[in-house]
């Protein structure tokens, strides 16, 4: 017997099942980030020695860019996939998954120069919330980088078998990966700007 | 039935061991759970041989504890710390959640739901494996050098920060049991909401379903903050942060070398945020198979249905800003503790609202005294004694007295231990015939009601004299050495040999559960006669893949029992006509 709703929407929800339950996992990272948000507020505003060094704007800035211009080829990617146009789907993924890679890049050139400056995240509490934080977001850039490489490769195959199911995964996808660059928008102006 | 059989017959490895049928997964929660249960009962046992004949070797099993942990079979304060931690962590989060969230909800809601399976049943079979690894670091984690946690289920730092080793495996299993959590909370919240079967509206849901939808919900929304504190210490210990590491901390005489600037009462904040609602995961689905075997053995509906809904609801947002009332004693001041404790006095609303209505249920029914009634019957006054004697701890110039004393031991095990865990036992009586489909022996069954309602009772209730005393909970010895507990330290033989006996009263039903399952009586499938759609609708045990032979419509609200009118005194969820009687 088949799982009712998995392709089509419930009528009186007006969902299927994985869009409710990606916007169900995405209630609880709200509340991990929110946790590790609330965290830094605390720490910080409770040490009367709070120590901030400087990072380098310029580069979180340019990050900034790449991920929000990820969002929008990943809103292309699905829209394409509407459109019945499997070709613009491939490359409007594609290009996410490589500006994600950007993303991971450039903030590994920055890793760098404030491990080689000695910053660890034991140095203080500024650069262990940082690299807390940061690198929670970068596994979560990750994560998404291999989901959407499994749609572009491998699991673009259900596009001729079930298209509407192959459809419904990539928006989920990237309702995830918008939430992912939201994230990044409210770290960038608490780690680097305040 | 022709819907079952297209199923090509699957292989051993996916059917009884990778299986994504929630049936299967929600057994294999059931009986992991139960066997960690019984192992934390064990650890339990132990502390309590320690604290009656504190200093004594423990016989027969003492000699097998290693000499790290018990040298010539006398416990060292380690290791009793190890138990403690152990115990609480097992108990709560292998234990008791697993069992009715992970196995009662996932068994059953798609059943009373009227649906095929869960809405996801790969991430069903996922957190089923995620929770079991969680189990594995746990147990394995006594086996480290230093052995287990040892700073207490709360494992606040920063003593955490700086113990053995055991606390590193503590995070990573929680952080493992935390994820399994989110993914199986996910899925109960779309099945309810997504897969109910036609005509199932919100308001004619079981209780049951109300319990465990609002129940998911506390374990979405909480978990996480303790996800992101467990990250945080463990960035603490291996990263050597200081989120948690006050400056200038002194251990054995030396400055711990560390930046410092944290704060320790970040961990309460983070820890309780979940640790509150988490009392409510634990209860609520206690309530809810509760409100089924009531419903079903008074023969009458439920008081109150929609109440008890509003203040299940109700009592799941409220959960969220109590917390602080585990932390009256940190200093936080006493702006935040009156706001606390006005919302921690309005959270018992809720909470008696409901336990008020599965009482006036019973009344002017014609009750059937079976097992499971017996155990839902014990959990009410349990339950009662439980929430009443938490009121002195919400309010904070009562709890300055009674806070980290064994009345707080008391108080919560009341709650969840004669509470829950009866309600527990009640779902397995209860839903053993759907699931085997036969019952389990009523008179093993009502030995093991009596018995565990007694040394239940003999366990927690001294606690609560020795907690007003001013007895610690943390005690190695008991309070042996302290002169304020030598009026109530005598009881403390009393307690272990009740809780010898709770062991032992509990034979009866584990020699019940596998004798039933061959011996037991066979029977139909809706032996209680039930109205609700796992009872009417479906077979003893219920079919393969998809649970039904076509997806039954619903009519009715889920308690129509002893309706006037007809012969039979129920009228199932899912019958359309009900036969109508003359006259």
């Amino acid at each position: 017997m088949e799982i009712p709703y998995t392709v089509a929407e419930r009528p009186d929800t007006g969902l299927y099942n994985g869009k409710l339950g990606i916007w169900l996992f995405l209630a609880s990272e709200v509340m991990l980030f929110g946790g590790l948000f609330s965290s830094y507020i605390l720490l910080r505003t409770g040490d009367p020695n709070w120590f901030k060094p400087e990072l380098s704007v310029p580069m979180a800035t340019l990050n900034t860019m790449v991920l929000i211009t990820s969002s929008v080829t990943m809103v292309m990617s699905w829209a394409s996939l509407r459109l019945q146009d499997f070709k613009k789907f491939r490359l409007f993924s594609g290009a996410t998954f490589l500006l994600a890679s950007a993303f991971m890049v450039i903030k590994a050139f920055e890793y760098n120069t404030e491990l080689s400056h000695h910053l660890y995240p034991s140095a203080n509490n500024f650069m262990a919330t940082y690299f807390t934080m940061t690198g929670l977001h970068g596994l979560h850039v990750l994560g998404g980088m291999v989901v959407i490489a499994y749609l572009w490769g491998p699991g673009s195959k259900m596009w001729k078998t079930e298209p509407e199911r192959f459809t419904n995964r990539v928006e989920i996808t990237g309702l995830y990966w918008h939430f992912v660059d939201l994230v990044w928008i409210f770290l960038f102006p608490a780690l680097y700007l305040l | 039935m022709s819907t079952v059989s297209e199923h090509p017959e699957e292989g051993f490895i996916r059917k009884y061991v990778f299986s994504i049928d929630h049936k299967v997964i929600g057994l294999q929660y059931g009986l992991t759970a139960l066997l960690f249960l019984l192992f934390g009962f064990c650890l339990m046992l132990l502390m309590r041989w320690q604290l009656a004949f504190p200093g004594q070797p423990i016989p027969v099993i003492g000699g097998w504890l290693g000499t790290a942990n018990a040298p010539g079979g006398v416990m060292l304060p380690e290791f009793y710390n190890q138990l403690g931690a152990m115990h609480g962590t097992i108990m709560v989060f292998l234990g008791v959640v697993p069992l009715v969230v992970g196995a009662f909800g996932n068994y059953f809601v798609p059943l009373q739901i009227g649906a095929p399976d869960m809405a996801f049943p790969k991430l069903n079979m996922m957190s089923y494996w995620v929770y079991f690894v969680g189990g594995v670091i746990m147990f394995v984690s006594f086996f480290l050098p230093g052995g287990a946690a040892n700073s207490g289920w709360t494992s606040y730092p920063p003593l955490s920060n700086i113990a053995t080793m055991g606390q590193t495996a503590w995070l990573l299993g929680m952080v493992f049991l935390i994820t399994s959590s989110l993914l199986g909370s996910i899925n109960i919240i779309t099945t309810i909401i997504q897969l109910r079967a036609e005509g199932l509206t919100y308001m004619r849901m079981p209780f049951f379903i109300w319990s465990q939808l609002v129940t998911s919900f506390l374990l979405l929304l909480a978990f996480p903050p303790l996800e992101a504190a467990g990250i945080l210490q463990l960035m603490d210990r291996l990263a050597g942060t200081s989120f948690f590491m006050p400056s200038g901390l002194v251990v054995s005489g030396q400055v711990l070398e560390a930046a410092g600037g944290g704060s320790p009462l970040l961990w309460q904040h983070l820890f309780w945020f979940l640790a509150h609602p988490e009392v409510y995961v634990l209860i609520l689905p206690a309530m809810g198979i509760v409100a089924e075997v009531i419903a079903n053995n008074t023969r009458k509906p439920l008081w109150g249905y929609k109440a008890m809904v509003y203040a299940t609801v109700w009592l799941g947002f409220m959960s969220f800003i109590v917390w602080a009332h585990h932390m009256f004693l940190t200093g936080m001041g006493t702006v935040m503790s009156a706001f606390f404790q006005t919302t921690t006095m309005i959270i018992s609303i809720p909470s008696v609202v409901i336990l008020t209505a599965l009482l006036i249920s019973l009344w002017g029914g014609s009750i059937r005294f079976n097992t499971p009634m017996l155990f839902a019957l014990a959990f009410l006054p349990m339950f009662g004694i439980g929430g009443l004697t938490g009121l002195p701890l919400g309010l904070a110039p009562s709890d300055i007295h009674l806070h980290d004393t064994y009345y707080v031991i008391g108080h919560f095990h009341y709650v969840v231990a004669p509470g829950t865990i009866f309600a527990i036992f009640a779902g397995i009586y209860f839903w053993f015939p759907k699931i085997t489909g036969r019952r389990m022996s009523e008179t093993l069954g009502k030995v093991h009601v009596w018995g565990s309602f007694i040394f239940m009772n003999g366990v927690f209730g001294p606690m609560f004299l020795q907690g007003l005393a001013g007895v610690s909970r943390r005690l190695y010895d008991g309070g042996a050495q302290y002169s304020h507990a030598q009026g109530v330290v005598q009881f403390n033989q009393f307690m272990s040999y009740s809780a010898f006996l709770l062991f032992i009263a509990q034979l009866p039903f584990i020699f019940n559960f596998f004798w039933s399952m061959r011996r037991g009586e066979k029977v139909g499938n809706n032996p209680w006669q039930a109205t609700t759609l796992d009872w009417a609708a479906t077979s003893s045990p219920p079919l393969g893949h998809g649970n039904f032979a076509e997806i039954p419509v619903v009519y009715r609200g889920p308690y129509e029992y002893s309706v006037p009118g007809y012969e039979e005194d129920f009228l199932p969820q899912h019958v359309a006509t009900p036969a109508p009687q003359e006259g």
